[in-house]
């Protein structure tokens, strides 16, 4: 790996839900301005590991670090500063309902940033035509597809220019176009925003697409992690096994 | 085979069963309320930290209270009259026609419109509150409030709760006062008692005290129907099934909630 800081760092989590085990010991490095994806099968941990990265769980035993802070310890309100390093596009985009487009995006910016109405309408169309949508400021979540739903769901996570964009399986549910679509979505907002990235999926077309280092979830543990190139070779039987299914079965 | 039978759990007696039944509920029921408790906790902690978002505020008294105005006032003004229908056919074997209107009166101040003013806001404002929090959750709503930064509870609940403690005592003041025009209506206007004697016998008899107590009984139920829904709501889970059995447990604890706290208030007033 390169030698560049960390944004964020996983220790020895672990977690369970009643008897279920759920993390085992999770160890876990994302270094700044790169884009990992935590590959995995369904039921494998990987949203409840990112819930944990941004505060939605706490672990049983381990710890989180955001940019070296550990984010274990932190009570709610405290939370809330670090969470204003993220941003996060859930699997069903979870857009507001009751609002607009504009003022689902806009919805950060009311909320933490003291901008002009002006400002903020320019910031939200800025982040909106990055992500490729133009026209539909107006229009509510219902009317749209789910690869744009998607979209506004990344213009919303990137309004506020976070220093960190978790994906929850980003692709699920689209078809061929629109996963490509979403897959250089994921590339542009890296390349003009320079954020961190953390994808979680089980697409493995998409993880090789997007991934600068892919991290391999089972049976509670990253088994493996490393570029997607060697990624491809890993000896790992669950991942040999995963890989199969996108490589062929050889 | 034999063994097969064997580890067959033997079916629970009727007796078992029952006292599984009720230790469910009551189980369940206490749950519930350290549940709610929390929640009231929380919503009292974020209440007090800025930011105070007015229009969120005034957007849930127009919710719960403007537009319950109606359902308030119909319920009101025919629960006044029939009422008085009924005390009129009492009284009138007496020869104490004059007491419709304080009966009805002091019934209305103290009882109905608190009781029956929470029973339609827990219909009307808190069904929605319920199924529209848990909607919320189950699409990830509220995750997405918390990673944008936002407490949830500070941005959906607290002018959910605080809607109903201050509209509950608005709404019973106009049940009240349509409660009591149904029983003039009736009395006066269909029966031709006086309308002096309507007025002066609710005058001597009805006093500050008893509409005090309705005003803080319909703050309390306010408080409790909303903080109910919100509970159920917040927490709900299971996708569109789980949002309305969440909807029916709120509907059903909230009401019988408002019956349990009627008469823990009644105690603590007489």
């Amino acid at each position: 790996m390169a030698d560049r800081p960390l944004m964020i760092s996983v220790r020895d989590l672990h977690k369970s839900f009643g008897g279920n085990q759920v993390l085992t010991g999770v160890n876990l490095d994302v270094e700044e301005g790169t884009t990992c994806v935590i590959l995995g099968g369904s039921g494998s941990g990987k949203t409840v590991l990112m819930k944990h990265i941004i505060g939605l769980l706490k672990p049983d035993r381990g710890q989180v670090f955001v940019e070296g802070e550990d984010v274990v310890p932190l009570d709610d309100l405290e939370m809330e500063r670090v969470r204003r390093k993220f941003g996060m596009v859930f699997q069903g985009a979870a857009l507001f309902d009751s609002m607009t487009v504009y003022e689902n995006v806009a919805f950060p910016l009311r909320e933490h940033a003291k901008l002009s109405e002006s400002e903020m309408r320019k910031r939200v169309e800025e982040k909106l035509a990055i992500v490729g949508l133009h026209d539909v400021a107006d229009r509510y979540p219902a009317d749209l597809s789910g690869g744009m739903r998607k979209r506004v769901g990344l213009a919303r996570a990137i309004v506020r220019d976070p220093k960190i964009v978790l994906y929850d399986e980003p692709t699920t549910g689209l078809d061929p176009i629109t996963t490509d679509y979403v897959d250089d979505m994921i590339l542009t907002a890296k390349a003009k925003l320079g954020v961190t990235s953390l994808v979680i999926s089980h697409d493995v077309a998409s993880a090789f697409k997007v991934a600068d280092q892919i991290a391999f979830l089972s049976e509670g543990k990253i088994v493996a992690h490393a570029p997607p190139a060697e990624m491809r070779g890993s000896t790992h039987p669950a991942v040999k096994l995963f890989l199969s299914t996108w490589f062929g079965k050889n | 085979m034999t063994e097969e039978v064997e580890r067959r759990p033997r079916p629970a007696s009727p007796v078992t069963a029952a006292v599984e039944w009720i230790g469910e509920r009551v189980l369940g029921g206490a749950h519930a309320f350290v549940g709610v408790v929390g929640l009231a906790t929380s919503v009292a902690r974020w209440m007090v930290r800025p930011p105070f978002r007015v229009a969120n505020l005034f957007a849930q008294f127009d919710f719960v209270g403007v537009g319950s105005v109606l359902i308030v006032a119909l319920t009101g003004l025919f629960t006044g009259m029939v009422f008085a229908t009924q005390s009129w056919s009492a009284f009138e074997r007496f020869g104490a026609e004059g007491l419709v209107g304080p009966t009805v009166a002091i019934t209305i101040t103290r009882e109905l419109a608190p009781v029956l003013t929470a029973l339609m806001i827990t219909m009307r404002a808190g069904s929605a509150t319920c199924t529209e929090l848990g909607t919320m959750r189950v699409t990830e709503q509220v995750d997405a409030l918390e990673t944008m930064a936002v407490s949830p509870v500070q941005y959906l609940l607290v002018p959910r709760v605080l809607a109903g403690l201050l509209m509950g005592p608005l709404l019973a003041m106009l049940f009240d006062t349509a409660g009591v025009f149904g029983a003039f209506t009736v009395a006066v206007l269909v029966k031709g008692l006086s309308v002096g004697t309507f007025l002066l016998r609710i005058q001597d008899i009805v006093g500050p005290d008893d509409v005090t107590e309705g005003l803080v009984k319909a703050a309390v139920f306010g408080l409790v129907v909303m903080l109910i829904a919100c509970y159920r709501g917040y927490y709900a889970s299971g996708g569109a099934k789980g949002v309305g059995q969440a909807t029916t447990q709120a509907m059903v604890s909230s009401a019988v909630s408002v019956f349990v706290l009627d008469y823990l208030l009644g105690l603590l007033f007489h």
